[in-house]
């Protein structure tokens, strides 16, 4: 039997897809965990597409450095800055996840547990900065699915009333110009303002809401990434869990499931690199 | 895996240092672009940006699946199944982005129509009901 076996060698060597060997190299778990994610991929580019579409047939969308140009602590006027910081933080996390696999690649335990520690807060801190920029969204500007008070201007005008925040009486704008329109005592107070130029030269008109899929596309698209950073975070601490009793040490295999979790969390980062590019930079 | 420890510690620190540098980038050509730096003195049209946008995060995507998911130590064949596949995304994008800019079109044909003033129209109207018999059917005279 040995005899044959060795006789018979090169030709298994080539026959890959005869079974009892992968022909791509990969245990089943992680080549799963691949075509998960390509699925998963197909999903947020269904929802990323679907807010392209939108954005594309309406002829005016929230401006990204206007809407979210809001800082904790109270800063104003710092477009971006809020979600490069997120970003940074992801980015962070995807490193410490690469170091946890590196350490399991040479069976370090204690290395693993430690960057994936790291990993851990990570993610938490990204989830919560992601509640502190909704909160800011739903309690302080008023967005929900069904209402955008976040608007762009199609025409330049003067203002006809201040709103007590930035805007004062006699303020002109141009068109391309974004404003919110802001709650008083519970109620919407859209300004009145006189349009300057073009045909309707001389009318006054009333600040309209921006267009209304704005709040649900946002709080979709990013709920669903936070989700998944959600649902992360929780699998990171149960496997670090597992790698701190011992688990995978028994299974002598370099700590793939820590590989198979890392895969999950790179595809998380690789996600946001889309999100934070269709939302915040276009 | 074929590749030593300290290289592969190397590599990490690398990577995720052209990944932060890429995105500090693209956050300054954006603010740049929109005119929020320098005021406002080098903004340029959104078409350009986006460009370099999509170019600049495909890179970093690149770099994330590559160098930190390790495709680039995977088999030809597995890479293929997984990559091949997201080509058809390209042409989704191509396609939605167009109908969606005719939807708009059709919107401003609609509200232009709606717009168009007709002079004294002629409403027939249903002799018991004294309804119009078809709002739809405006004459005009003449």
């Amino acid at each position: 039997m040995a005899d044959t076996l060795t006789h018979h060698a090169p030709e298994v060597e080539e026959k890959l897809w005869e079974g009892g060997k992968s022909p791509f190299k990969v245990s089943y778990g992680k080549l799963m965990m691949w075509y998960f994610l390509l699925s998963d991929a197909f999903t947020f580019a269904g929802f990323l597409i679907a807010y392209g579409t939108l954005r594309s047939s309406m002829p005016s969308w929230p401006v990204p450095d206007f809407v979210f140009s809001i800082f904790p602590g109270g800063f104003h006027d710092t477009p971006l800055y809020f979600v490069t910081v997120m970003t940074f933080i992801l980015l962070f996390s995807s490193f410490t996840m690469v170091r946890a696999v590196q350490e399991g690649h040479r069976e370090n335990k204690n290395g693993v547990i430690f960057w994936m520690v790291l990993t851990i807060l990570g993610g938490i801190a990204f989830l919560g900065s992601q509640a502190w920029e909704w909160t800011t969204l739903i309690k302080g500007e008023h967005v929900s699915v069904t209402t955008n008070p976040f608007g762009t201007h199609t025409e330049s005008g003067i203002y006809l009333e201040g709103d007590g925040h930035n805007i004062n009486e006699g303020d002109t704008f141009e068109a391309g110009d974004p404003y919110l329109i802001h709650q008083h005592n519970g109620e919407w107070a859209p300004l009145k303002y006189k349009v300057l130029e073009g045909k309707d030269q001389g009318e006054t008109k009333v600040q309209s809401f921006g267009p209304k899929a704005f709040g649900a596309l946002f709080f979709f698209i990013t709920g669903f990434h936070g989700f998944h950073v959600f649902s992360g975070v929780i699998f990171l601490i149960i496997i670090c869990v597992n790698v701190a009793t011992g688990l995978y040490v028994e299974r002598k295999n370099g700590y793939e499931m820590v590989e198979k979790i890392g895969l999950y969390w790179h595809f998380v980062d690789l996600v946001w690199v889309f999100v934070f590019l269709v939302f915040y930079l276009i | 895996m074929g590749h030593s420890y300290e290289k592969s510690k190397k590599d990490a620190t690398k990577f995720i240092l052209i990944l932060a540098a890429i995105t500090l980038l693209e956050v300054f050509v954006a603010l740049t672009g929109k005119g929020h730096l320098f005021g406002g003195k080098f903004m340029f049209p959104g078409f350009a940006l986006a460009g370099i946008m999509i170019i600049m995060s495909l890179y970093k995507a690149y770099l994330i699946v590559y160098e930190f998911m390790h495709m680039k130590y995977e088999v030809p064949a597995l890479v293929k199944t997984v990559l091949l596949p997201t080509l058809l995304l390209v042409w989704a994008v191509i396609a939605f982005f167009a109908e969606g800019r005719d939807w708009q079109k059709r919107r401003d044909l609609i509200t232009d129509k709606n717009n168009i003033e007709v002079d004294d129209p002629v409403i027939i109207r249903n002799s018991q009901t004294g309804m119009s018999e078809d709002t739809k059917v405006i004459k005009t005279q003449g």
